[in-house]
């Protein structure tokens, strides 16, 4: 009973402790800033439909994006030891090329949207793939090997739209970004949780875990296992494709049209912090998605929570670094090791002093 | 004989998660001697002196310096207390000169060039040591750089100096020097703590011996009155007849046996053409001197290096390895030299790193399930006396022996038809040896094939039907039978005729 609360402890909680902790002390500050914060109403939107809205809600439903982006950006790390900078301007060419096709057929039905997203996922993982085998072929840094689309991905999706913003108008489209009739909860939301299950399935029912964590901690050694580095650092380039496709497309379908200029715009950034806050190491190795998903809500909570407490929209991102700041400082292994110190001799004292009482 | 005791240590205690790594031992160094610290990877000596120079806190006992209790509680304490650590891997700068190297980061020493200069080329010459205070260290051998790093000991005014493996990357002549070095400062009156693998080297330089075994002390005793056997068995805790049986395992007739893999002018881009040839069940090895290519012809068969050219046969097929997972799959594994370069994967677990090879030829899509690799762990951890908290400690976190047995383990759960193993035994200690020997043998006997590297010819001698010499990357001989001995093994890499 007690080994397993200790494992509990230790291993399995241990890089999620950071995360959680944020968020607890987030739920926290509001509960005593306004309890009101977290309260869930339900509100009817343009269609008439009875939906959920609230802080809570839209947190959930607005980090949607980020989390999706940050479980792929979790493997790429992982595995190269690097970042992607490169998926917001890859979103923008992913949601270009679906609109492209949605609007290239007469109407707009399921299967159109289902096959303008297979366009936008093939063409987000080629050019996963192109990052990729820059990097894990021609061994360039990742974030420079990523720059390179960086810099041009908007240019592409200018593009690719004609230099227009084209919308769509659809309700499936309609659906996809807000609500589905009859359910409350927004759509985007149950994508992440797809997305999250299916990430599950992949590590359950492949050992690409196992290889990309080898393949991460100590290259060298992977290769004279039979691992080929080359592939695994490939692959995981493209599987953050998938992720930027189908976050590409929430967006798009969130406003019902393709802005290539501010579509998901300085995502990378937060994606690559969600790895961090989640307690995941940016050097490579090991890695636990479920750090990073949580990771992204601690960001778009704490956005929120600056917007509820009414700071200027000029000024959010100051504040916000600040307790980035804090985040990363504490999570730190200086600090980690610091931190266990102190608790190691407090177990101590409070063992001497109970056995001191128990002899009294 | 009552020395004067400079350093006591009593009762020492230190637990890590799962481990008890100290357990009441006590210490004693007295002035002007040089004392082996000695026992088996595990056995504590790296965490007694760690404890003694402030690296761990300890959980008991106590130190007494010179008849006063001490305290220590950092590196820098312990330096100021006068106890000095020169470490195996050298810690000081090579970028800067030899006179900075001995000044750098000293509290309290403001001094000019030219005067500190002056100083180190005193100190240098007073110790011997053949090195001038303007010289680039990088550019001195490991030797000096060993010496240099003892010099700014010595300046430091430590009474207590701890040499941890300082032998390990020197050759013979370099450990001479050294060792005239360890003698002068022991007849000013230092007294030295020596730890290190190699027991021909304690019998040579040190006075006494302390023996420590799985975080205990077994004892103290003069070097004089310990002849080499019964260190050997005290460090090991086994009876002496098994270490002596070992050797004496019955000749085999191999060459009735199956050839199992053949090469013909096999080379890659670091192995020249060469032919081999295995049997099943035949234990063979590759000798000859560090670069010789013993390891790049392994590294060949393996397809570690990219293979260039020649014809692989296995069981009388023609196959073709260029890659490992091709080696693999033909049967083959492969135990590389550099344990912690190409070999641990060490954040993940015990149990991680024993399953790899096996996932790896299973392929992605067939992912070994929790429980099965719990129960592969387990079984290897018992099979091959593994010591570890429990099967998901990282591996990194445990002593160098262990460590190779995890990877022994990763490579016999495959069960390959033929396994090389390069310097499986370096740097662990004199028991895992034995056991690996052992093990090398049983499944010799089972009918595996295997190709055993050492640097040390009488464990090859010990194992091996047949050696293949190597010299500058060529072969030059191929010993069996009664040619299987030392002298023989030393005139033909020598290339001297018999």
């Amino acid at each position: 009973m007690e080994n397993k609360r200790k494992k509990f402890l230790s291993g399995g909680l241990g890089q999620l402790t950071i995360p959680l902790i944020a968020i607890a002390i987030l739920v926290i500050f509001n509960l005593i800033r306004d309890p009101g914060f977290f309260g869930i109403g339900i509100s009817h939107n343009n269609d008439g439909n009875a939906v959920l809205s609230g802080n809570i809600i839209t947190i959930i439903n607005g980090a949607s994006e980020l989390a999706i982006l940050a479980m792929g950006m979790t493997i790429v790390t992982a595995a190269c030891g690097g970042q992607d900078i490169s998926v917001g301007a890859a979103a923008a060419i992913a949601g270009s090329v679906f609109v492209k096709v949605l609007k290239s057929g007469s109407s707009i039905s399921v299967g159109t949207v289902l096959l303008a997203f297979a366009f936008s996922c093939v063409v987000a993982m080629i050019f996963g793939a192109f990052n990729g085998s820059l990097v894990a072929i021609f061994r360039i840094q990742p974030m420079i090997a990523t720059l390179i689309l960086y810099t041009c991905g908007r240019s592409i999706a200018y593009w690719i739209n004609g230099g227009a913003t084209p919308t769509v108008d659809s309700s499936i489209i309609k659906a996809i970004g807000g609500f589905i009739p009859g359910i409350p909860v927004p759509t985007p939301v149950f994508i992440v949780l797809l997305m999250a299950i299916l990430f599950k399935l992949l590590f359950r029912f492949t050992s690409l875990e196992l290889f990309t964590q080898s393949v991460g901690i100590n290259g060298a050694a992977a290769r004279l296992n039979g691992i080929n580095p080359t592939l695994i650092k490939l692959v995981s380039f493209i599987i953050l494709g998938v992720c930027v496709s189908v976050s590409g497309c929430i967006g798009v379908s969130r406003l019902g049209l393709i802005n290539h200029e501010t579509l998901l715009l300085d995502i990378e950034m937060d994606a690559i912090l969600a790895v961090a806050i989640g307690g995941n190491n940016l050097g490579g190795g090991k890695f636990r998605i479920s750090g990073s998903i949580i990771g992204a809500y601690v960001i778009q909570m704490l956005t929120i929570t600056l917007y509820a407490m009414k700071v200027p929209s000029t000024d959010v991102k100051a504040y916000k670094a600040i307790v980035i700041i804090l985040l990363v400082v504490i999570g730190s292994p200086v600090v980690k090791a610091r931190f266990s110190k102190l608790m190691a001799r407090i177990s101590e004292n409070w063992k001497k002093a109970t056995v001191k009482g128990a002899e009294e | 004989m009552q020395e004067e005791c400079l350093l006591t240590m009593r009762q020492i205690d230190k637990k890590f998660p799962g481990v008890h790594a100290l357990n009441n031992v006590d210490f004693t160094l007295r002035k002007g001697e040089i004392h082996a610290l000695m026992g088996e990877n595990g056995a504590g000596k790296s965490t007694l002196i760690k404890v003694l120079t402030g690296v761990y806190p300890m959980d008991g006992g106590e130190i007494k310096l010179e008849g006063q209790r001490v305290l220590i509680h950092s590196p820098q304490d312990a330096q100021n207390a006068g106890i000095s650590t020169v470490y195996q891997e050298i810690t000081l700068c090579p970028n800067l000169t030899v006179a900075e190297n001995m000044f750098i980061g000293r509290s309290g020493v403001v001094i000019r060039r030219k005067e500190y200069e002056k100083r180190a080329d005193e100190i240098l010459s007073r110790l011997g040591i053949p090195a001038r205070s303007t010289q680039l260290l990088g550019k001195c051998s490991l030797a000096i750089q060993q010496m240099v790093a003892i010099a700014r000991a010595v300046d430091m005014k430590c009474k207590v100096l701890i040499l941890d493996e300082p032998t390990s990357s020197l050759d013979d002549k370099e450990v001479q020097m050294l060792f005239s070095l360890m003698r002068d400062l022991k007849s000013q009156g230092v007294g030295i703590i020596f730890v290190t693998h190699f027991l021909e080297q304690v019998y040579e330089v040190s006075d006494r011996i302390t023996v420590l075994r799985n975080g205990e002390l077994v004892g103290e005793y003069l070097t004089e009155e310990l002849p080499q056997v019964q260190l050997v068995s005290r460090m090991i805790g086994k009876e002496l007849e098994e270490l002596s049986n070992l050797g004496e395992t019955e000749e085999k007739q191999d060459e009735e046996k199956e050839v199992f893999y053949e090469a013909k002018n096999l080379s890659s881009s670091d192995a020249l053409p060469f032919d081999f040839t295995i049997r099943k069940g035949e234990v063979n090895g590759f000798t000859g001197l560090l670069g010789s290519g013993r390891s790049e012809s392994v590294r060949a068969i393996f397809g570690a290096d990219k293979v260039t050219g020649g014809t692989v046969t296995i069981k009388d097929k023609r196959v073709k390895i260029t890659r490992p997972v091709e080696a693999m799959r033909n049967g083959i594994g492969y135990l590389a030299e550099d344990r912690k370069r190409d070999g641990i994967i060490a954040e993940l677990s015990v149990r991680e790193n024993i399953i790899l090879a096996l996932q790896v030829m299973n392929g992605v899509f067939k992912p070994i399930s929790r429980s099965e690799s719990e129960a592969f762990a387990d079984e290897y951890i018992k099979v091959l006396n593994i010591k570890t908290a429990s099967r998901e400690t990282p591996v990194g976190s445990l002593s160098g022996g262990n460590q190779q047995k995890v990877i022994l383990a990763r490579w016999l759960l495959t069960h390959p038809d033929y396994l090389i193993l390069d310097e499986p035994t370096r740097g662990i200690d004199v028991g895992t040896k034995l056991e690996i020997q052992k093990l090398v043998l049983k499944l010799a006997e089972e009918g595996m094939s295997i190709t055993f590297i050492s640097s040390e010819v009488e464990e090859m001698l010990r194992t091996c039907s047949r050696l293949i010499v190597m010299r500058d990357r060529h072969i030059v001989g191929e010993l069996t039978g009664n040619d299987l001995n030392q002298t023989q093994v030393m005139k033909t890499i020598a290339g001297g005729e018999a």
